[in-house]
């Protein structure tokens, strides 16, 4: 679960969170969702400690954030772009985190296995395609078994099939309890997977609730058409 | 201590791979053995070397710093999304960068003096002495280089006030040293100097490795008012401790640049 309160953040005069109220909650998919500028990645990069809030808390499972890096043990991460270094391999680099985490379990290769990376696992990701890389980034998110997934764009650059994979895993990661908050502008594939929404404009949560919930607010029949009318009608008609 | 570890051996490799160090190293040992080869290894050779060195030291620390920052910053993000300290890796991303460069600094100086077999013998701690303060130069100036690439996330921009700021500390500075020796006349300028040298740790470096040898002779009227002014053990003293706290302070403020980033 992760659960959020009062988070406030600005850059110089730039207020970019003004005190925003959101819980996501385990065993549900959360689609984060808003204009470009409403604050999605500052909110992201606070949830993983990339940047510090200047009010606020936030609670990542039974951890309130307060400096220590250890809350991030239960979390999984997929960037948007996964520049990972030239020479390493997906396995070096899986060893290499294995390592710096010291846990005890093995990590969880299934994924791999399911979107049949193969030798691809060991070639210098340098020389991988976008695609082959972005399976390496889901792999890595998802190795250490996070309570919590924090995943960016995570179909950017798949193959259909590859999509479907990833797909079905979020979904079993969802059946198992994890938290899983994701930001996507393909919306008819988060229609597939998210439960809820939480969208953010100018810096606060302007809709939080239930796919379905948004769907007969803004009468309309899908997920893209519901997010096109609060991006028409801004944060008035979120909230009213 | 471990996850320093981890994290360091990774990032040093990545720091070498950019070939820049081996063809600093390189340079470095090529230059030292023509010196060596035509003007025999006296005073001359050093202080020629000096010369090179405090000028390619910083400019390699300054560039190699800022570009190896902005570089590993995709890296950076991945591993500050587990569960490792800032601290830490902070420590592993300096000294990844420092050390090889550093070490890199102090093979190249010495190798050709090694080579000659001139790395024995009373006279051999001078050339250890211009190795050493390198090395101690690329820790402070790498230091710097982190300072301005975590504060500017462009990288053209980093790079452009890195270069500016070697272009003050290895070239103006003595510039404006002169000037305030001229602008003041007949009264003291030991003050002002001291100062002066010690709010620069090229000069710092420089004047102390004159001072340890017999090149300040070389220097005439200024090596002489160095020597009296400076000469002193009270004045190494103040210039060494000088050059410790720039030893220290700088990667310390860089650290705290570090803690408080958002990335």
């Amino acid at each position: 679960m992760i659960h959020v309160r009062g988070l406030a953040k600005r850059f110089g005069t730039r207020v970019v969170l003004a005190g925003l109220d959101a819980t996501m909650i385990g065993g549900r998919v959360t689609a984060l969702l808003g204009p470009n500028g409403a604050g999605k990645t500052t909110f992201l990069k606070i949830l993983l400690g990339l940047a510090r809030a200047d009010a606020g808390t936030v609670a990542v499972g039974d951890r309130l954030l307060d400096g220590s890096p250890e809350y991030r043990r239960q979390i999984g991460y997929m960037p948007q772009i996964a520049r990972f270094p030239a020479h390493l391999s997906g396995r070096d680099l899986l060893g290499m985190l294995a390592a710096l985490r010291g846990d005890d379990m093995a990590p969880d290769l299934s994924l791999a296995d399911a979107f049949d990376l193969g030798d691809q696992f060991d070639r210098p990701l340098g020389v991988l395609s976008g695609g082959m890389r972005q399976k390496v980034n889901a792999v890595l998110a998802m190795a250490f078994r996070p309570s919590v997934l924090i995943l960016d764009e995570p179909t950017a650059g798949l193959d259909p099939l590859a999509c479907r994979v990833l797909k079905d895993r979020l979904l079993a990661e969802r059946a198992r309890g994890t938290t899983v908050l994701i930001t996507s502008h393909v919306l008819p594939e988060l229609e597939e997977l998210a439960d809820d929404v939480l969208y953010l404009d100018a810096g606060r949560a302007a809709w939080a609730g239930a796919v379905r919930e948004l769907e007969r607010h803004t009468g309309e029949p899908t997920l893209e058409r519901a997010v096109a009318r609060l991006l028409a009608g801004g944060a008035a008609l979120a909230v009213a | 201590m471990n996850t320093i570890l981890r994290l360091l051996v990774p990032a040093a490799r990545e720091a070498v791979r950019g070939r820049w160090l081996l063809g600093l190293m390189i340079g470095l040992a090529l230059l030292g053995e023509l010196l060596l080869r035509f003007s025999g290894g006296g005073p001359t050779t050093l202080v020629s070397l000096l010369d090179v060195a405090l000028i390619l030291t910083p400019l390699a620390g300054l560039v190699i710093g800022t570009m190896q920052v902005h570089h590993a910053r995709e890296v950076t993000e991945l591993l500050l999304a587990q569960p490792i300290a800032r601290g830490r890796l902070f420590i592993a991303l300096y000294l990844g960068t420092a050390l090889p460069l550093a070490l890199a600094l102090v093979i190249g100086l010495l190798a050709p003096f090694a080579w000659h077999g001139l790395l024995v013998g009373p006279d051999a701690w001078r050339i250890v002495a211009l190795a050493a303060a390198s090395g101690a130069l690329a820790l402070v100036t790498t230091a710097f280089a982190f300072i301005i690439a975590l504060r500017a996330d462009d990288r053209v921009r980093a790079l452009g006030i890195a270069l500016a700021v070697w272009l003050v500390a290895a070239v103006l500075w003595d510039g404006l040293i002169l000037l305030i020796a001229l602008g003041l006349g007949a009264r003291p300028i030991e003050g002002p100097l001291l100062v002066m040298l010690a709010i620069n740790p090229l000069d710092l470096a420089r004047v102390l490795l004159l001072l340890g040898t017999d090149a300040a002779a070389l220097l005439g009227y200024t090596g002489a008012v160095l020597q009296r002014t400076l000469g002193t053990d009270v004045g190494r003293l103040a210039l060494g401790s000088a050059l410790l706290l720039w030893l220290t302070v700088p990667p310390m403020v860089a650290a705290r640049v570090f803690a408080r980033k958002d990335f």
